[in-house]
């Protein structure tokens, strides 16, 4: 089973926190793979924030290939930051050859590209990376954004923290905003993609528990944005359906809830909004999730929210202390990051609401 | 010695034969009686009896004339094994058997010069149904846990109307980050997923319609569930019409236009808005061939709903003066869309074929958006009346074309926006809340179900050739019949009170069909849902294939 977590502060953080988040629960997860998705960047990236840097894990040939093709679109780097690993022997990792997270200028002839093309731009190239890296297992492109790093690895994460020097918090490697899961997707083929969280386009999304509407929301998300592929895991649904609820149909985040899990239909004719809440629920019914969930979501502005399914299957807390907030599918993640906080204060969000953080940590709960 | 008459019809040339047992026969006269179609009638025989009076054996012999039952030599007044004889006999008498050297087929043919005309169903295939080769086979088992059918709450509605792809909707942000509405829609109902399906006032008894108005009006009522029922061809009694039991209503519209006058003469009238509007272009049972109301069946009740003398009643194979997809689109929906002011949904009902596909794309890419269903009706369906040749010979089966109908759209990434509802044969087992939740994971929205609420009422006819008369006007058992003294025989109450009870054990049933795949609204489309133990099937399905 997965255990998710996220933690979002006024300080950057480092991700030993999200680690040390993890480890505590890793008798809830298979101990498998880590991932994680930084968004709201300090340390060396802090003054590179408006453009986009590239995770990737990859092969020689790969990363040459990936940086011929940048260069060949104009991107030019502008800075380049490969982590020290340090491989002892013994450790439980399937590593990649290479881990480089480059960032990049646009092209000369983006300079006056409203942001909407220069985001187009960065899905294309990275989904044209993708495809190309894709060959041979040459590498695997997480992401490609402005202000966001990505890192997913197959192993045991205490022995993935160790090859990334994760454990030891520096200054250089921080960010405001991090989620992260420990566990390789177990139901599908284990693929470096398929490990939450999910990223595209500035949000980012991951979850604990199985998807049952799969198949119709994948069905559905492919003719919908060009974005949506992979489909390597159930979860990546709530991603898309995230994306293409509040990016592309540009409603309000609490829409989000009522495209998963709409309310029953006799609670809906009793609303005063009823008449929205019935055609959403009728145009989105393929966006429907069922099974038990529990997602963490991060919009392009770093809101980091929480919800879960209809049933409340799968649990989620969410601890605060003065200048951090976070999430966790277990408490004890949360004692170890924040043992000082005032624990009567946690909140355990139930199944028709939406747990939201702003950037002033500001916590909301939104009834659906 | 006499010659033989070989062109004499006998009961070994019928398809059905009356055993008789005269020992056990007290000649009450009960089955007589109760055959409507006249198929046994009551007939003396002479009986040599040798018998001896004395103390001692003296055998003598006496010749005496009884009365006996007998079948009718006749091609118009023959058993039809309906059974009701053995019914009401007190002394297990009589009965029908099935004559499997029958040569019905074709003295009826060589007598009469005319095509066989029967009702009821195809009796043709007694294969294992496609259905029947489908599982529920993805149980919630650790990673996601089943649901409790009893304790959890389950959505079990499904869509009748047009339905917009979300970024069409009109709806827009207001200041304070809420959706508000920004012009209208298509209406939607939600209803319940199962309809139950168009029969006409002409081809049910006024009782069995009664009886079908009754349970519509409890199921909503009584029991909260939103249950349609379609009126089928030939109009509506205008006090319905007036009523406000009216939004349970689906009114259909065929080819023959029959009572639509009344309809629209009892429009100002009219407290609700009915459900929505059907357009009949085909039947599932007997594709390419219109209504058939047998003049025997167009009693005064009739006459007066569809303004129509007594005569034999067809509807036309063909809408007149539509002859392309568009022109359907555009002439009929819109005046039928218009003719409620586009708050009742219409939708269109076809007989599957190997192009439904194409049909179904034109609606779907009808840039008006105005069809509010496609409802495909497959070759297994019961019909009032049709050539038998039609019945048995032609049409297409529902299973894979509701899935290529579902699978054409999820390819244009068009799926629920032209809600999918299947009918045809659906239930044949008696268990339709299986059949309709294969068809719902398949890609139905919902299904729709006509020849198995006949048999909730009491029909006798089956797959294999029983019965089947209701193009006579002399349905034994009351459903499909005008006869005054026939339709007596059905009690109203009774068959509302079986429907009522038969959805609502259906209901029971879709839940325990939901909970152990973890769902708690309806899965369309969710054919991961679904595993079959026949490879073609499976491959032709598109879903998984197990052994
Ligand atoms: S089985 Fe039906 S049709 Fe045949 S004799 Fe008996 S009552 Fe008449
Ligand atoms: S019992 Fe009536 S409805 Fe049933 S097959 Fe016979 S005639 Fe038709």
């Amino acid at each position: 089973m997965c255990r998710i977590g996220a933690i979002k502060s006024l300080n950057y953080i480092h991700p030993s926190q999200a680690l040390l988040l993890m480890q505590s629960q890793q008798k809830g997860h298979d101990n498998s793979g880590f991932a994680m998705v930084m968004q709201d960047l300090g340390g060396i990236f802090e003054g590179y924030k408006h453009l986009p840097t590239l995770s990737l894990a990859c092969t020689d040939e790969g990363l040459k290939l990936a940086e011929d093709m940048l260069h060949a679109a104009g991107f030019q780097r502008v800075l380049q930051w490969v982590p020290e690993t340090n491989p002892q022997p013994g450790l439980d990792i399937i590593a990649m050859p290479n881990y480089v997270f480059e960032t990049f200028d646009y092209p000369k002839h983006y300079k006056k590209a409203t942001d909407q093309e220069k985001e187009d731009l960065l899905l294309d190239m990275r989904l044209k990376l993708r495809t190309a890296l894709e060959e041979d297992e040459m590498g695997f492109v997480y992401s490609f954004w402005p202000d966001v790093v990505t890192l997913k690895e197959i192993g045991d994460p205490r022995d993935i923290g160790t090859y990334f020097n994760l454990w030891e918090p520096d200054t250089k490697f921080t960010a405001r905003v991090i989620t992260a899961q420990c566990r390789q997707n177990t139901n599908y083929d284990i693929v470096r993609y398929a490990a939450h969280p999910f990223f595209l386009q500035g949000y980012t999304a991951l979850a604990n528990g199985e998807n049952t509407f799969y198949q119709k929301n994948k069905e559905m998300q492919r003719k919908l944005h060009r974005g949506y592929i992979g489909f390597e895991s159930d979860s990546q649904c709530f991603l898309y359906t995230l994306h293409y609820v509040h990016r592309q149909l540009k409603w309000p985040l609490s829409y989000y809830k009522h495209v998963v899990t709409p309310l029953p239909f006799e609670t809906i004719e009793k609303r005063d909004d009823a008449q929205q809440l019935l055609a959403i629920r009728q145009s989105l019914s393929h966006l429907e999730i069922n099974g038990p969930n529990t997602i963490i979501g991060v919009l392009p502005d770093g809101t980091l929210f929480t919800c879960c399914d209809a049933k409340k299957l799968r649990p989620i807390v969410v601890g605060r202390s003065a200048d951090t907030v976070a999430f966790s599918s277990e408490v004890c993640g949360i004692n170890e990051i924040l043992p000082d906080r005032d624990w009567e204060t946690d909140i355990y969000p139930h199944e028709r609401e939406i747990v939201v953080i702003g950037n002033d940590l500001e916590v909301q709960r939104w009834k659906q | 010695m006499e010659t033989m008459k070989i062109h004499d019809v006998t009961p070994n040339d019928l398809p059905w034969k009356i055993r008789y047992d005269a020992s056990r026969c007290t000649l009450c006269g009960s089955c007589t009686a109760a055959c409507s179609f006249r198929a046994i009638a009551p007939k003396v025989e002479r009986r040599r009896m040798v018998f001896s009076e004395g103390d001692f054996p003296e055998p003598k012999q006496r010749f005496s004339a009884v009365p006996v039952i007998r079948q009718v030599n006749s091609v118009t007044n023959y058993c039809r094994g309906c059974g009701i004889c053995e019914k009401v006999c007190p002394n297990d008498a009589i009965a029908p058997v099935r004559n499997v050297d029958t040569r019905h087929p074709l003295v009826v043919r060589c007598l009469a010069g005319d095509s066989i005309k029967r009702g009821g169903r195809k009796n043709l295939e007694a294969t294992v149904r496609t259905l029947d080769k489908l599982r529920v086979g993805r149980i919630s088992q650790m990673t996601d846990p089943s649901l409790d059918a009893q304790r959890h709450t389950f959505d079990l509605l499904s869509p009748f109307g047009r339905i917009l792809p979300a970024g069409k909707l009109p709806l827009k942000v207001n200041a304070e980050g809420k959706l508000v509405p920004d012009g209208q829609a298509p209406p939607v109902r939600w209803i319940y997923p199962v309809i139950i399906g168009d029969m006409s006032i002409g081809a049910l008894s006024w009782r069995m319609w009664e009886g079908v108005a009754m349970a519509t009006a409890y199921l909503n009522e009584e029991c909260g569930l939103p249950v349609r029922m379609c009126s089928g061809e030939g109009g509506v009694p205008v006090r319905l019409l007036k009523s406000r039991f009216l939004k349970y209503m689906i009114l259909q519209i065929a080819s023959g236009h029959f009572g639509w006058n009344r309809i629209v003469k009892a429009m100002p009238h009219m407290v609700e808005d009915p459900a929505g509007v059907l357009i009949k272009i085909g039947q599932g049972a007997k594709p390419g061939d219109g209504g058939l109301l047998m003049a025997q069946k167009v009693a005064e009740h009739i006459q007066a709903i569809r303004g129509v003398p007594k005569a034999d009643l067809l509807s036309p194979p063909n809408h007149q003066g539509l002859y392309s997809i568009e022109e359907s689109v555009q002439k009929m929906f819109l005046s039928f869309n218009a003719a409620f002011k586009f708050r009742v949904p219409v939708a269109i009902k076809v007989a599957a074929s190997s192009t439904s596909v194409s049909v179904f794309n034109n609606l779907v890419r009808d840039p008006y958006n105005i069809v509010g269903g496609f409802f495909v009706d497959g070759i297994d369906g019961g019909t009032g009346a049709a050539h038998e040749v039609s019945l048995d010979h032609t049409g297409h089966p529902i299973v894979s074309k509701l899935r290529d109908c579902y699978l054409a759209a999820v390819a244009q990434g068009r799926q629920g926006q032209i809600p999918l509802w299947a009918g045809g044969g659906l239930g044949r087992t008696g268990d339709l809340a299986a059949d309709a939740f294969k068809m719902i994971c398949l890609g139905a929205s919902g299904v729709f179900t006509g020849r198995l609420i006949l048999q909730m009422a009491g029909c006798v006819g089956n797959d294999m050739g029983r019965c089947n008369a209701c193009n006579t006007g002399l349905c034994p058992a009351g459903i499909t019949t005008q006869e005054p003294a026939l339709a007596h025989r059905l009690d109203p109450e009774k068959v509302a009170q079986n429907i009522v009870n038969y959805f609502l054990a259906m209901d029971q049933e879709f839940k325990k069909l939901m909970a152990p795949i973890g769902n708690s609204a309806l899965p369309v489309g969710r054919s991961d849902a679904l595993v079959s133990t026949d490879r073609g099937v499976a491959e032709r399905l598109q879903i998984q294939y197990v052994c």
